[in-house]
């Protein structure tokens, strides 16, 4: 039942906002947002992570056609659903300060958006799996199309389009996965009993991965990315690169490996040095950036490209430091795009060389940005070391050539970092930045939490490691028959 | 709880104050709280030495939480207490609060006091982590956090573009390092499947001597080491570093944070004894770089690049030993360095706060009667680092010079020319600084004045020690005990075989004092006898050591500029006119096709869920028809 409510929370949420008017809009839709991350963290206090299925809810929908509402709970899913339930108040509450027009709709969007993700995370079977991916794509079409900046309409028509391309794909390769379940069930235990010969297996590998792919974005699926997440509202943007994405990596892990394991295994190589030239492909691109938004886009490309590396590595280090670093990712990218808001606003300016000097400005946010800089560039001791070690490790696993070419990261991500911390933060104030104001509370209220979770994950990962390897387990179990 | 748990909790405390509550307290508080967490600190290491002695000598391990699961283990966060950790975590700790206390002094009238302790306190947080950790990654995570201590103390003037350039530049340089490092690990743990130093050692032992992972390893953390501890190709972050506040200096980049390269090997040297081409590597990369860095310290004229490269000259000797196998010298040396290169920075920065922030010799001379005690301390330390007995570096270098020699004459011969530059170079500084007449403006010369006893009182203190520092390795024959010396008994390190003769050792040692000597007295003749003024212009072989042998334009070059094009090339080119323009023309193409997709350009979200519905209709009527 807590897994229903969990989808449904949002869901009765977003509907009760259309009965309410002016501040109070976006404060209902903030309190909704939080009792849903208390349920999540209600959920994990009394969570045993080797049971894979918890507080499982399942209901026959379409019968004739094997369809059922089954939705459940496993370390992986509530990894995911904590950490949308984690960014979704955080999102909701980046926005006080700043004027949105038409709340109404804005913030029923975002919840709506909340519980399709949630939907995602935690469904059991193909057909509701698919209905949730699309549904997730309606708020934040909108969300991009009638609240993002210049150039909204082709930029979301691309990235709608492309993305849609990828859903197609998956259909057809969900279809064709039902037709051969022996019990013609959508349920995910009967795709995991299907047995395809290996070259099958590569087409139904392709077709997800490709959806799957356009979603993370692996290189070079991603050029929908830069322009989307630069033209969005930074709640747009947020919800894209901390939540949405994961879905394409959790799809992966829960969707891809464990249904046609042989498929992954003929194909890791390809997709092993997509993702690493993927990875020196954007890092090389965001260090020349000069607007601090697209330099994120991209950074965020590379990141993305070392988590699929680590999953196709088909390890359990590999596995384990995928699930972390979508929590790090996740949470990083959030604070990072929220300070490119807070510089929008009060510069007028995303480009970098019109900044500097904030640090003497504000030193709260210098402070605050710095921990999640750090945090980005993976210093241990906050929750982008863990990933990453473990990530890279697993690579190394599988080859250690390529662990070699991924841990560029580790120089390059800490170049464009720092490049743009000091560009925008260090020397002296410009005309953009003399007046810069220091945070206000909503927006520290924002970044505290985040610094928090950044140096709490960072310093002590172990229960979050111990939740998701069951999960990690039973993935690899698929993979080494 | 353990105490030994508490030595880096303590400055992490006295972070955690300063840097939330610093703003609101008094200068004197902020200090205080600086100093006494460091001061508490040191007490604790003192205990914790004096019941480990008492206590039979046997290495403990101190466990703080389960930190990481890596493969089907279990890292936990831990702490190792053994000879080599107390004696690191004793310099880090007593050296640490020598120069917290003289910061009281020297940055006194900073806007930034407190954010300066906080750093500092969090600097020797993490350095204690990396010399106290009992597995690779806990010691990687101090070895990471120190250098990101590094970055903010360099740039701590951060309104200066040159210092942002500079801390930047440290940071990414070590970086570089802490790849080899990183993949290091990842050798280790796939060999030895753990990363906990005994467990690594224990398995070592049945690995035969050349071993290609051995090997690997090896190099891969020797390469971290020339990250951290400023050897070729990585040193030339560390003169730059000098951008930073003078006790970061002495602390940082002269004590600490750039011996840990050396502390990395001495304790992975089970596994180095291993790697005999690794060793050989080591000894010709530090060979290189003494001699590079001496041959520029010659001719700088900044009081703080002076010692900068001699800071890199000197941890390049101590690489030469540890590639010969001779651990106990290189720590020893590490030790007596650490005290004569931080008292000689510390009293640089006398002299600079004296001179009203002036940093070039050319332009100070005669301070010897305005600074006595500065003065009179850091001619110890030059004496200290030139060799020259009864000094600490006398007996650290001689010892390391004989095992030098004793592997190889080739790198002896590159050493003693290092020697012989570095009293040159040290006594030309000496000489420009402190004898002759005042050169510096009239405005200075009316502001000299003698820092206050904060600051001198830990001058004092660390001239003592580099003054009788060598009594840590006096044979223990003179005394008519057994064999070897203090450090070595306590240390045990696996050190290779030495079969110099008696004679030889004392010739070697005649031969090193006189060339030490004869460099002090070259010196004497040309700055102080004839008083000669660094030219402005230089000509020949001056010109390379002047452009630092142009590495930083090589690498300009080389490296971060086509990394440049390449990005641009890539964004340009690749990025949007090949794969965009490919995937827009899919996009074109379907568009074209058919009304579907003309449906969604209009953003009618309506038909788009008709879509789905269509399609669940479409799913059921396949069903009906041809599965039931």
């Amino acid at each position: 039942m807590m897994t229903l409510l969990l989808i449904v929370l949002p869901l009765l949420g977003a509907l009760s906002l259309f009965v309410m008017k002016g501040d109070s809009i976006k404060k209902t839709a903030f309190a909704i947002s939080l009792v849903t991350f208390a349920m999540a963290i209600g959920a994990w206090i009394n969570f045993d992570a080797s049971n894979l299925s918890q507080y499982a809810f399942k209901q026959d929908w379409i019968p004739s056609l094997g369809i059922s509402f089954s939705v459940n709970l496993d370390g992986l899913s509530l990894l995911m659903v904590l950490l949308t339930t984690f960014l979704t108040p955080l999102i909701i509450l980046s926005t006080f300060d700043r004027e949105y027009k038409n709340p109404l709709a804005f913030y029923a969007l975002i919840l709506t958006m909340e519980m399709a993700l949630i939907g995602v995370f935690v469904t059991q079977d193909a057909f509701l799996f698919y209905i949730f991916w699309e549904l997730a794509l309606i708020p934040i079409y909108f969300i991009s199309l009638l609240w993002g900046g210049e150039n909204a309409r082709p930029i979301t028509f691309k990235f709608f389009l492309y993305t849609l391309a990828g859903s197609l794909l998956m259909l057809f390769a969900i279809i064709y996965l039902y037709l051969q379940t022996p019990e013609h069930s959508f349920a995910i235990e009967a795709f995991h009993k299907v047995i395809l010969a290996p070259e099958t297996q590569s087409w139904i590998f392709w077709m997800l991965f490709i959806a799957f792919a356009i979603k993370i974005p692996v290189f070079p699926f991603h050029t929908w990315q830069p322009s989307t997440y630069h033209m969005n509202s930074t709640p747009g943007t947020m919800l894209l690169s901390g939540i949405m994405l994961k879905m394409g990596i959790f799809g992966l892990m829960r969707w891809l490996l464990p249904v046609v394991p042989q498929g992954c295994i003929d194909n890791a190589d390809y997709v092993v040095i997509l993702a690493t030239i993927g990875i020196v492909y954007a890092s090389a691109i965001a260090i020349v950036q000069k607007d601090f938004k697209k330099l994120l886009a991209y950074s965020s490309i590379a990141h993305v490209g070392l988590i699929t590396a680590g999953v196709f590595s088909f390890t359990d280090n590999g596995l384990r430091g995928a699930s972390m670093q979508m929590l790090a990712h996740g949470v990083n990218v959030v604070g990072l795009f929220f300070v490119a808001d807070i510089l929008f606003n009060r510069t007028k300016t995303f480009e970098m060389k019109d900044m500097g000097g904030i640090r003497s400005k504000a030193p709260w946010f210098a402070t605050l940005f710095l921990i999640i800089l750090l945090g980005s560039v993976a210093l241990p001791l906050t929750n982008g070391f863990v990933g990453e070690f473990l990530l890279l490790l697993g690579v190394y696993e599988y080859s250690n050539v390529i662990a070699a070419f991924c841990g560029l990261t580790i120089i390059l991500g800490a170049v464009y970092m720092l490049m743009s911390y000091q560009k925008t933060m260090l020397g002296e104030t410009s005309a953009a930045t003399k007046d810069f104001t220091d945070l206000t509370f909503n927006e520290k209220a924002v970044l505290i939490p985040i610094a928090i979770v950044i140096i709490a994950t960072g310093l002590y990962p172990k229960p979050l490691i111990d939740l998701v390897e069951p999960s990690v387990q039973y993935i690899l179990s698929f993979i080494n028959i | 709880m353990n105490l030994a748990l508490l030595i880096p909790v303590l400055p992490l405390i006295g972070f955690i104050i300063n840097g939330l509550f610093g703003k609101n307290l008094s200068k004197s508080s902020v200090g205080l709280i600086g100093s006494g967490a460091i001061l508490g600190a040191f007490i604790c290491t003192v205990v914790v030495f004096v019941s480990f002695v008492s206590g039979g000598s046997a290495a403990t391990t101190v466990k703080a939480f389960d930190w990481l699961v890596i493969g089907d283990t279990t890292l936990s966060f831990s702490f190792f207490v053994d000879q080599l950790s107390l004696i690191m975590m004793s310099l880090v700790t007593g050296v640490g609060f020598l120069i917290h206390v003289y910061s009281v002094g020297y940055m006194h009238d900073d806007e930034n006091y407190n954010r300066f302790f906080a750093y500092l306190n969090l600097f020797v947080f993490f350095m204690l982590l990396l010399v106290m950790g009992d597995n690779y990654l806990v010691l990687f995570t101090g070895w990471e956090g120190v250098g990101f201590c590094s970055y903010l103390l360099i740039g701590f003037w951060y309104k200066t573009p040159d210092y942002n350039d500079a801390a930047k530049k440290a940071f990414i340089m070590n970086r570089i390092g802490d790849l080899g490092f990183i993949l290091g690990l990842f050798v280790m743990f796939s060999e030895f499947g753990s990363l906990q130093f005994t467990e690594v050692f224990a398995d070592a032992a049945q690995y035969s001597e050349g071993n290609p992972a051995i090997l690997g390893i090896t190099i891969l953390l020797f390469i971290g080491a020339t990250g951290k501890s400023a050897q070729l190709p990585l040193f030339t972050w560390l003169p730059d570093a000098m951008a930073g506040p003078t006790p970061v200096s002495a602390l940082i980049h002269a004590a600490t944070m750039v011996t840990a390269g050396i502390y990395l090997i001495v304790r992975s040297h089970i596994l180095f004894n291993l790697a005999p081409e690794t060793m050989c590597i080591i000894a010709w990369v530090g060979a290189i770089t003494a001699l590079v860095a001496a041959t520029i310290a010659v001719v700088q004229n900044d009081i703080k690049k002076v010692l900068a490269y001699s800071t890199v000259s000197q941890l390049g000797m101590i690489f030469i030993a540890l590639g010969v196998g001779a651990y106990t010298s290189s720590m020893f040396h590490l030790l007596t360095h650490a005290f004569f290169k931080a008292l000689l920075f510390l009293g640089a920065g006398s002299v600079i706060h004296a001179m009203s922030g002036e940093q070039d010799i050319r332009k100070m001379g005669g301070l010897k009667k305005a600074l006595p005690l500065t003065h009179i301390t850091f001619v110890i330390g030059c004496i200290a680092i030139a060799g020259i007995p009864p000094f600490s570096g006398f007996f650290s270098k001689d010892e390391m010079l004989a095992h030098i020699f004793n592997d190889s004459p080739a790198l002896w011969v590159v050493a003693s020319a290092t020697s012989a530059l570095t009293a040159f170079y040290m006594f030309r500084l000496y000489f420009l600084t402190f004898s002759n007449g005042f050169r510096g403006t009239d405005h200075q010369k009316h502001h000299l004045h003698e820092s206050p006893s904060s600051m001198t009182t830990p001058l004092v203190v660390l001239a003592v020690l580099a003054a009788f520092g060598g009594v840590l390795g006096l044979p223990l024959e003179l005394f008519g005990l057994e064999h070897g010396h203090f450090l070595q008994n306590f240390l045990g390190l696996e050190d290779s075989s030495f079969d110099l003769s008696h004679e030889t050792e004392i010739f070697l040692m005649l031969g090193a004092v006189a060339l030490a000597v004869a460099s002090w007295l070259l010196a004497k003749r040309i700055y102080k006898e004839k008083q000669t003024l660094p030219a402005e212009n230089v000509t020949g072989i001056q010109k390379l050591f002047v452009g630092k042998y142009f590495l930083d334009e090589v690498y300009e070059k080389v490296i971060i500029r086509p990394f440049q094009l390449l990005g641009n090339a890539l964004y340009i080119f690749i990025e949007e006119r090949v794969i965009d323009p490919v995937v827009n023309a899919f996009g074109t193409l379907s568009v074209k096709k058919g009304n579907f997709v003309k449906q969604l350009q209009q953003g009618n979200t309506g038909f788009y869920i008709f879509g789905i519905v269509a399609g669940v209709v479409l799913i059921l009527v396949a069903n009906l028809i041809w599965f039931r």
